[in-house]
């Protein structure tokens, strides 16, 4: 879409308008008493436990939130790169040949809509509660999208690149590394991008589940113990992850994609 | 001829029993050392049976389907009407864009926590979850469904001096509706996984509670039992919605 060109000033400005509004309206709905504090806290309330748990309020902040942030986003990048690393090594050798792939597709794609988080059972019962079972879900869950979209671009590969390969007598590693991936470049890159989304929600379960320490764990007990605003700190940092990694990976993305532009 | 045939039929079928059967394999042997957190996949086979038969399997796959179903109604009712909307008018999609860009990325299962208090444990909460969860995709594929109409429908619509509704109903739903259903979809892979997620972390229901209540009260094989089944009831109604998204597409003349 090229109306994105021409975004100016003033409707950068409207956009914002309208998100102070959301926020206002969330001002008024708490402080005066149309929803109930217990559920919905204000936003003033999330804001002074948001500056508390990050230190950032003078000394007085206990710095919970900052640990927790860091150690969910240690474990979502973690086991984003265990997937994508995985993900395309094993797309690579399923997609580079028809015949394995003929034997091999069928079965991933019955796993494919399997929900990741449906293995934290079967995985607490191999591995027991601990950080490494948490990482394998999520690295385990993340690299579908990574493998599929992996196999998809190699298998999408112009006939006559492969023919031109077999007259040049290229070797299997070569035509991987000169016509297989960057053939699958894009695929893998969107892959990748659904990869990071699913990594942060499996960590958050993970968390959530096999208590371990993060934000996940954060949410739940301030849920539990009716801490609202803590609650609201939670998920608001949870959100800026998942804005702040899309942001990173569409900008990644764009630079890495660069030679396909004409 | 016919022996070819019969290979190409079995073989997508061999790799999945060769896993089975190490699996199986792997599992009696960890339980003949006195391991009770494994099961073989026959035993696995024989749980789902009793399951099956003692009916709490149907039970809790109507709730988990029933909920899912619910939730992806809300939030496509919602979420195709706010699409429509900022489709329609670019003023309005420039004004809502920072608040979609800041709110669409917030993790669904971060509202779990959210929804147990405000709704305590039931379908209210996995209905919400489910709903805020279909809603982005929903919104962001429609809007662009709806920006790449062919422009001579709308200009039609004008010149007919049709009002606002009427042109929704009558020329902008109909042009989308192939997309629509590849969006609708989509929607329904993402209602299932996360309704089976929020019953796994929170949830004391259907089908994603089972499996960890099995888990927990040392049951693997029924737990085993509950991980396929989830998996065959995803592939299933994934497979459905594809079928369906073919036919409207070839009564709506697409080619797929």
């Amino acid at each position: 879409m090229n109306d994105q060109s021409r975004v100016g000033p003033m409707n950068w400005l409207g956009s914002f308008a309208v998100l102070c509004a959301l926020v206002a309206l969330w001002w008024m709905a708490s402080n005066g008493g149309w929803v109930s504090r217990v559920f919905l806290p204000t936003p003033q309330a999330t804001f002074a436990s948001l500056l508390d748990g990050l230190n950032l309020s003078g000394g007085s902040g206990n710095g919970e939130l900052l640990a927790f942030t860091q150690a969910t986003v240690g474990r979502m990048v973690q086991g984003w790169l265990l997937a994508s690393l995985f993900g395309v090594l094993l797309g690579a050798a399923i997609g580079v040949s028809p015949a394995v792939r003929a034997w091999v597709q069928p079965t991933l794609e019955f796993i494919r809509p399997l929900p990741a988080s449906a293995l934290l059972p079967l995985a607490i019962s191999i591995f027991g509660l601990n950080p490494g079972m948490v990482l394998f879900v999520v690295a385990f869950g993340a690299m579908w999208p990574v493998l599929l979209a992996t196999v998809h671009g190699f298998a999408a590969v112009e006939p006559r690149l492969s023919e031109v390969a077999r007259c040049l007598q290229m070797s299997r590693t070569a035509f991987v590394w000169k016509m297989g991936l960057p053939n699958a470049m894009p695929d893998i890159l969107a892959g990748m991008r659904l990869a990071l989304t699913i990594a942060l929600i499996v960590a958050v379960v993970g968390e959530m589940i096999a208590s371990q320490s993060g934000l996940g764990q954060a949410i739940l007990l301030a849920a539990r113990a009716f801490r609202a605003s803590d609650l609201f700190a939670g998920i608001v940092l949870l959100g800026l992850i998942g804005f702040v990694s899309n942001a990173l990976l569409a900008l990644a993305e764009k630079r890495l994609l660069r030679w396909q532009q004409p | 001829m016919t022996e070819r045939g019969f290979f190409r039929w079995l073989r997508p079928w061999i790799f999945p029993a060769v896993l089975v059967a190490a699996f199986e394999w792997y599992a009696r042997r960890a339980s003949a050392l006195g391991s009770d957190a494994l099961a073989p996949p026959s035993a696995a086979a024989k749980a789902f049976i009793g399951a099956a038969l003692d009916g709490s399997l149907w039970q809790a796959t109507g709730f988990t389907l029933g909920t899912a179903a619910l939730g992806l109604l809300l939030g496509a009712v919602l979420g195709i009407a706010l699409g429509l909307v900022l489709g329609l008018s670019r003023r309005a999609a420039q004004l809502g864009s920072l608040s979609v860009e800041v709110l669409r990325p917030v993790p669904s299962v971060a509202l779990i926590p959210l929804a147990m208090l405000t709704f305590g444990f039931g379908v209210r909460m996995e209905l919400a979850i489910v709903a805020f969860a279909t809603f982005w995709p929903l919104l962001v594929l429609v809007q662009s469904a709806v920006q790449q109409i062919e422009p001579r429908l709308l200009e039609v619509s004008r010149v007919l001096g049709l009002s606002a509704r009427e042109r929704a109903f009558k020329i902008v739903l109909p042009a989308i509706v192939p997309r629509l259903f590849v969006a609708l979809r989509l929607g329904v892979a993402v209602a299932l996984v996360v309704a089976v997620t929020v019953e796994i972390a929170a949830n004391p229901n259907g089908m994603g509670y089972a499996m960890m209540i099995a888990q927990q009260s040392f049951d693997p094989a029924l737990m085993l039992a509950w991980l396929g089944w989830i998996g065959v009831v995803g592939f299933a109604v994934n497979a459905g919605m594809l079928l369906l998204q073919r036919v409207v597409a070839r009564r709506m003349g697409v080619q797929p």
